[in-house]
């Protein structure tokens, strides 16, 4: 086994890992401002690819400008999921909650089958795909843009949920909701609030990602798992150890797929958040309740 | 100020509240007391939009806020602490009490989207009013540690400050003094004063009589789920039925 091929390994690991870090912190923003597993975030990932697509294909916009359309398009979808499908419920017990979302995304999946045929598409790279040598291995553009605008994002809701006083409320929400609401804080609209943020996080990632692996109207089932896998390792938090449970995440996942057979990529995702869940189910740097949010 | 009418609560076959009705005037300190069972929580619970009552009004400066949240008596200018002090445990405690602020705040999701340095010079703006609040309830020295490591007694000065900083007309304290030492109440007496002196009226429900009987100018005591009787410290001290309610009937 050289070291070169083991180099190439994880610097693609760390891209993929980018994603699902990206994917993990949308589960988590909500589960804390909501307690809810939002299982159709992985849908949002889906659909941020494929509004995309039709951004560029039908109405001729320019990359840069499909981009933001993409975004918006797939936020107003999170809007609407959260106002038609977890508002209304009157008593939400966890339960309750989870299915909805479930069903939830079993159905925007199939909106989109409708809409965008079972083919897998493609979208271009951002900036072209002359593969760039990094010692003995080569990266494509993409992982760059991949790492660096996973980067921005994380830094951003770092400076949201730390330097602003909505961000603020947003954190006090997971801690107490009883107290947020006697201090004046609107919970159920940070409750949308995080709606907003994780869908809007889900499109990108899925933007982001669809030039190196395609995209299709079912790569949210997979994706959104890994996403959820990268929260569990990093114990619910939207901060840096949801970002250090995806690159784990990714890393092993590249390792595995190249070192031992490429048919267990999935599975040594599931098996490291069975693990997780067993062994140590607050994350992998859990003291049980801390820095969520 | 705070008008209370006929409020009743059943829960499930259990009378808890059997029409209770006072009025609190701008700028008292009010006592509500009375033996355990009496009602006090459930009807603080109640004033504060937290249960809905059976039947009754709640009337806050003449507008009727019966079965509105929490969140909306904030706005409208009414606070509460609690019992078991309910804090942002992993936040910092400059940073609950910037929370408390947040009603004040103009910038939403949207515009720290947008504008991120905008909404962060406000929020500068925020922590330096913050720290008035901890000022005012002798906390700096605190300021930065994580709400969840403070010993008790910070904690509930924390939970006072953190509802100072919503700039409330009317604050509800449950039980300020439950968990504190003697040192601890003697300072809290002085600051519910110091509270009452900056144009805020003040409810509270408490069991240390010696306190109640100190700082507050009207007293409301509850037995058995019914107003008992309702004065000055002085007269509650020399009323029959109180003492009877307290003690036991010695006849």
């Amino acid at each position: 086994m050289q070291f070169d091929q083991i180099l190439q390994y994880v610097l693609s690991g760390f891209s993929t890992g980018a994603i699902y870090a990206l994917i993990g912190i949308g589960f988590s923003i909500i589960y804390n401002a909501t307690g809810i597993i939002n299982f159709a975030q992985g849908e949002f990932v889906m659909l941020g690819g494929l509004l995309t697509l039709s951004c560029l294909q039908i109405f001729n916009l320019p990359l840069w400008a499909a981009i933001p359309c993409a975004v918006s398009a797939s936020t107003v979808v999170g809007i609407l999921f959260e106002r038609l499908a977890i508002r209304p419920l009157r008593q939400p017990t966890p339960i309750n909650l989870v299915i909805i979302t479930i069903g939830g995304s079993i159905l925007i999946r199939g909106l989109a089958m409708l809409v965008w045929g079972k083919d897998t598409h493609s979208i271009p790279a951002f900036s072209g795909d002359a593969p760039i040598a990094i010692g003995g291995a080569t990266i494509l553009p993409q992982h760059l843009w991949i790492l660096a605008i996973t980067l921005i994002i994380i830094l951003a809701n770092k400076l949201y949920f730390y330097h602003t006083i909505s961000g603020k409320a947003m954190r006090a929400c997971a801690y107490n909701r009883r107290a947020a609401g006697l201090v004046g804080i609107d919970v159920r609209r940070m409750v949308l609030f995080s709606f907003i943020i994780s869908s809007a996080m889900g499109a990108v990632a899925g933007i982001i990602v669809a030039p190196l692996t395609m995209t299709a109207y079912d790569v949210g089932v997979m994706l959104g798992l890994k996403g959820f896998c990268a929260a569990i390792i990093g114990g619910m938090s939207s901060g840096i150890s949801t970002v250090i449970g995806g690159l784990i995440l990714g890393v092993l996942e590249s390792l595995g797929a190249g070192l031992i057979s490429s048919g267990y990529k999935d599975a040594i995702a599931f098996i490291i958040l069975l693990l997780i869940l067993f062994i140590r189910p607050q994350g992998l740097f859990g003291k049980a309740d801390s820095e969520r949010v | 100020m705070l008008e209370v009418s006929g409020i009743t609560q059943i829960f499930g076959g259990v009378t808890a509240l059997e029409a209770v009705s006072f009025s609190i005037a701008q700028g008292d300190i009010t006592g509500v007391i009375g033996p355990n069972g009496a009602g006090k929580t459930t009807l603080f619970n109640i004033i504060t939009g937290i249960y809905r009552q059976t039947s009754g009004t709640v009337q806050l400066e003449g507008r009727d806020v019966s079965g509105y949240p929490p969140e909306k008596l904030a706005r409208l200018a009414m606070v509460r602490t609690f019992q078991n002090i309910e804090l942002f445990s992993g936040m910092t405690v400059l940073e609950n009490v910037m929370v408390g602020m947040h009603t004040k705040s103009t910038s939403g999701l949207l515009a720290c989207a947008l504008k991120m340095p905008w909404s962060i010079s406000e929020e500068r703006r925020i922590r330096s009013a913050a720290m008035k609040w901890l000022e005012f309830t002798d906390m700096v020295a605190y300021a930065d540690t994580v709400a969840g490591n403070l010993p008790f007694g910070k904690g509930r000065l924390l939970e006072i400050a953190r509802a100072l900083a919503v700039e409330p007309r009317i604050m509800l304290m449950d039980e300020p003094a439950a968990g504190l030492n003697s040192q601890e109440t003697v300072a809290l007496a002085k600051l519910i004063k110091q509270i009452r002196d900056l144009g805020v009226t003040v409810v509270l429900v408490e069991h240390d009589m010696e306190l109640v009987m100190d700082i507050c100018d009207r007293i409301v005591v509850l037995n058995l789920g019914r107003k008992l009787a309702e004065g000055t410290p002085r007269e509650i001290q020399e009323s029959h039925e109180v003492i009877a309610a307290y003690l036991g009937d010695g006849d």
